[in-house]
């Protein structure tokens, strides 16, 4: 089981868990404000871009070359960018904080 | 106000369900009702033709929405339920089995359907399959399972069929993709591109053969084609295209023209009523020419376009398209269109990495990448800001695609 919290835009904090599937699927079924994950999840439309929290790097990991690259597309990714379609959810991110970038 | 309205959305896929879910978020406090005859949980439909053929998933992997989503979020989706009548003068639409409902707004987002051709004994035989639903894949999944042989053969060459081919090969199945036209893909991209992907179809034990007109499908599961060449088949995947679904819209008199005709805020030809997604014919304002688009982009774009206006923001559809398509190791990512193109430039940075970058009048039109998302990305900016591209560095592989841009 992991905990995740997520921080929109507007500051508001909501805390979900669950056991597998990825972070933007998660988002999405609880209606997560400025997750879209259009594409259903095979990292082709960068609307689930999340800023991972400093604290927590080390557990969600880096993108990969591709997700890297499809970050470029947001004007404001930097070092703590992902696409949470392409975190999948296991014990090892619980408790793991994600900003949701504005859109 | 919008508390005492009533949005009635025809059709819960991308387009129609997005619409929902936006106009809630735009602040829409009326009912919103949608209707479809697909009688599962809306969900997405560019898996259907991947991981959940291959994977045998399950479709609740692939649900747009939850269920609970659309309760918390006062939508009421009505499934398995067909929509037969409008009444535009009292503002009603009749459902199957005779119930009515009133609107305000009405949504057109009816999509498309698998286009059948007029093929001897198609409509007989009970081993052809079209793949547009979820419903479609469960039962090809099932033909395939019941089958001795697996031998399919796909009818078109399109990105559904090669997707479809790909997928089915994974499952071991021996696969034929026959296509009409004298390349793969002819109707959707270049030459160039074609030839990549029937290479690497074929390199994954896929036959492709082309110029094959099918006229005939027998009753001992042979495909017929008009050069008197015939193909032995026990599950045959129709993936000629689609047609889009405008019954409805032409009964009422909606102004059509290759799908339903709406202006850039998505009204159609008739007050309060909207079309959205594959069944719009549309002006795209970048390229400056109408157009009918069948993807994602376009449908969640639409939708996006439309919850804003239907709530009174006026906001006008301007967006460059975006594609994808994966098939085996390889993704293949588009935007743009290039349609009119004078001019392309190949940068090939591996044999299975490279991008098509093409040109009108030195103006970067649109880009096709192969596993290749830096060049789609790059492509997009470029794209966007018309900025002219430096075509001798581009074609340079070891160049930095960031300076590529010439000063203007």
């Amino acid at each position: 089981m992991a905990e995740i919290t997520f921080i929109t835009s507007d500051n508001e904090k909501v805390v979900l868990e669950a056991n597998s599937g990825n972070v933007m699927q998660l988002a999405v079924n609880n209606g997560v404000k400025g997750i879209d994950g259009d594409c259903g999840g095979v990292c082709s439309c960068a609307t689930c871009h999340v800023f991972v929290a400093e604290k927590d790097l080390n557990k969600v990991g880096k993108a990969s070359s591709i997700e890297a690259d499809m970050l470029e597309l947001a004007d404001d990714a930097n070092e703590f960018s992902r696409l949470c379609c392409q975190i999948e959810i296991s014990d090892d991110i619980n408790g793991v904080e994600l900003t949701i970038a504005k859109q | 106000m919008s508390q005492d309205k009533t949005c009635v959305i025809i059709g819960a896929s991308h387009a129609g369900v997005n619409l929902a879910f936006n106009l809630r978020k735009e602040g829409w406090k009326g009912n919103i009702i949608i209707f479809d005859k697909d009688p599962k949980l809306p969900y997405h439909r560019p898996p259907l033709s991947k991981k959940y053929l291959e994977l045998e998933d399950s479709i609740e992997n692939h649900l747009l929405r939850s269920e609970e989503n659309y309760l918390k979020e006062n939508i009421d989706l009505k499934t398995g339920i067909s929509v037969i009548n409008i009444d535009t003068q009292e503002q009603i639409v009749t459902l199957e089995g005779g119930e009515t409902q009133n609107y305000d707004t009405l949504v057109f987002a009816t999509g498309a359907r698998a286009f059948i051709p007029p093929i001897k004994g198609i409509e007989k035989a009970k081993h052809v399959f079209s793949l547009r639903n979820a419903k479609d894949v469960d039962e090809i999944r099932k033909a395939l399972k019941n089958s001795n042989q697996k031998k399919v053969v796909v009818i078109g060459g399109g990105y559904i069929g090669l997707e479809t081919a790909a997928s089915l090969k994974k499952l071991g199945a021996h696969v034929t993709v026959l296509e009409r036209e004298e390349r793969i893909l002819a109707r959707v991209t270049t030459a160039h591109l074609s030839n990549f992907f029937s290479q690497l179809h074929t390199s994954n034990g896929v036959e492709i053969f082309t110029n094959k007109n099918v006229i005939e499908i027998t009753r001992n599961h042979q495909v017929i084609c008009d050069d008197a060449s015939s193909f032995e088949a026990d599950i045959i995947i129709v993936g000629v295209g689609i047609k889009v679904n405008t019954e409805l819209a032409e009964q009422i008199g909606l102004k059509m023209k290759n799908g339903i005709c709406v202006n850039t805020k998505m009204e159609t030809s008739q007050e309060n009523i909207y079309a959205i997604g594959d069944c719009t014919y549309h002006y795209n304002r970048f390229y400056n020419r109408f157009v009918r688009l069948e993807s994602v982009q376009n449908a969640v774009d639409q939708a996006k376009i439309a919850a804003k206006n239907i709530h009174n923001i006026e906001t006008e559809y301007d967006t460059i398209p975006w594609f994808w398509s994966d098939q085996y190791d390889v993704k293949l990512q588009m935007v743009g269109l290039a349609d009119g193109f004078d001019d392309l430039v190949i940068r090939k940075e591996a044999e299975k990495k490279f991008s098509i970058w093409y040109f009108k009048e030195n103006q970067l039109l649109a880009v096709d990448s192969i596993n290749n998302a830096k060049s789609y990305v790059l492509g997009t900016k470029y794209i966007k800001t018309k900025t002219i591209i430096d075509k001798i560095k581009l074609a340079n592989p070891e160049s930095n695609l960031k300076s590529i841009a010439t000063i203007k």
